[in-house]
């Protein structure tokens, strides 16, 4: 094992940081999109979904990748759909056992994580053929691009639709209220979240030129 | 041995099978008390919070000790059910029976130079899923003296609102029969709603169908016990 890379090697970084930027799974993959939408109405729950999702796709990455010489080529997909599945039930209970209250708000969406075509996508793209320890770092990554950018729309949603941050009321802490300015309501439904994304995605690519498409 | 064969293939998903199931049931055993746990915790604190007490998680159990001094169950003509344990009873489940057949719990709580409140459970429907709380009555079986509402799913900043103390405090005070004796509930309303002051809360806006919802549940809930207070009240002056 001479050829053994070190742990942190810039290999190993870049599947790291890729995933925050020039391979978001969201704005440039565009995978994890329903969910993006349905959690992004306020900070918090917004955040502890993207815990959830990291965790569920650097473990589900790294089991994938410690079984991949095992599995069954024509059954790949069940076997990875139960590893998922197992998962987030294990993370639903634990959320129940330990964050009673978090668990309650999330309510259906963490079984929704399971469908979550981001992490289905890592373990078809990359785990089935990579090592386990890059594998839990693409996971880690990936988890954390979507993270991001779930975290950026609930920022924005929280703010303009019901006027605070993390539920504190900033417009009535300076007093926008008081000259007739008026939340967005708008901004709490789901097609404003796809707006946002939407307008994430243009910013991003106007930032980053290599991911406009040649005609 | 080859790894595309029918029998590997068989092998290798009765083996993950087995496996995966046995770790799910493991977790699923071991934290169930836990989660039990959590689940009577909060119970206890919504139970309080319709008397305006809000205990932290740790002193729940206590202060409900305390506070909640008797609970029963009564059924739709007012008469007390025996052997059925109050706290126990689920609201979902009854729903499914017909309103004769129902348990309804009603606990007693005391509070400190205020007397004896009433509190009675209640269960219906909002938007996208149930919608569930308690409210408490002063001794008069008619005044309101504190309420509680929560959701499983409702849309956050709108419907989801209904757990606000700027939503639920407005109730203390409302009476829920008229001056004739008749039961009229109390009307969760939009501004351009007509209804009486004394029986009428502000909706949330772009809540509408959460706000409805809510008023149908108090509706149909407390109309129930109307029997059971109607009885209260004359044992009063007995």
């Amino acid at each position: 094992m001479s050829d053994r890379e070190h742990l942190f090697s810039r290999k190993n970084l870049d599947l790291l940081k890729n995933p925050l930027g020039p391979s978001n799974p969201i704005t440039v993959q565009v995978l994890g999109i329903c969910s993006a939408l349905a959690v992004t109405a306020q900070i918090k729950p917004a955040v502890v979904m993207s815990i959830s999702v990291v965790i569920v796709t650097a473990l589900a990455n790294l089991i994938i990748s410690l079984l991949r010489n095992t599995i069954p080529n024509r059954i790949r997909i069940i076997v990875q759909l139960v590893v998922i599945a197992s998962l987030v039930i294990l993370v639903d209970q634990v959320l129940k056992a330990f964050v009673y209250d978090v668990s309650k708000q999330l309510s259906v969406f963490v079984g929704l994580i399971i469908t979550n075509c981001i992490i289905m996508g890592r373990l078809e793209a990359f785990a089935l053929a990579n090592k386990p320890w890059p594998s839990f770092l693409d996971g880690l990554g990936n988890g954390a691009g979507y993270g991001l950018i779930l975290i950026i729309v609930a920022f924005f949603r929280e703010l303009l639709g019901s006027g605070s941050v993390l539920g504190y009321n900033v417009v009535e802490k300076i007093g926008l209220d008081k000259i007739g300015y008026e939340n967005n309501g708008l901004m709490v439904l789901s097609p404003m979240a796809l707006i946002t994304v939407g307008i994430i995605i243009w910013i991003h690519r106007s930032r980053d030129r290599s991911l406009i498409e040649d005609k | 041995m080859n790894r595309n064969g029918n029998t590997y293939t068989f092998i290798y998903a009765s083996v993950m099978v087995i496996i995966v199931a046995t770790i799910l049931s493991v977790a699923a055993i071991s934290l169930k008390p836990l989660q039990q746990q959590n689940i009577e915790v909060e119970k206890k604190q919504n139970i309080l919070a319709s008397v305006n007490i809000n205990p932290p998680k740790e002193e729940a159990g206590k202060t409900y000790e305390k506070i909640i001094i008797n609970s029963y169950v009564v059924n739709s003509s007012g008469e007390t059910m025996e052997g059925i344990d109050a706290f126990t009873v689920d609201m979902k489940k009854e729903h499914a029976k017909p309103v004769e057949q129902r348990a309804l719990p009603v606990y007693e709580a005391v509070i400190e130079n205020e007397g004896i409140k009433y509190i009675m459970p209640l269960y219906g429907a909002g938007l996208w899923g149930p919608l569930w709380g308690y409210i408490s009555l002063n001794s008069d079986m008619n005044t309101v003296y504190g309420a509680f509402f929560d959701h499983q799913s409702e849309t956050p900043g709108l419907g989801a609102e209904i757990v606000t103390d700027m939503f639920q405090d407005p109730f203390t005070g409302k009476t829920l029969f008229d001056q004739n004796g008749e039961f009229v509930s109390i009307t969760v309303a939009k501004k351009s709603e007509k209804a009486p002051e004394q029986h009428r809360v502000d909706a949330i806006s772009g809540g509408t169908i959460t706000s409805k919802g809510l008023q149908e549940m108090l509706y149909n809930d407390l109309q129930q016990y109307i029997a059971f207070f109607k009885k209260k009240k004359n044992s009063r002056y007995e």
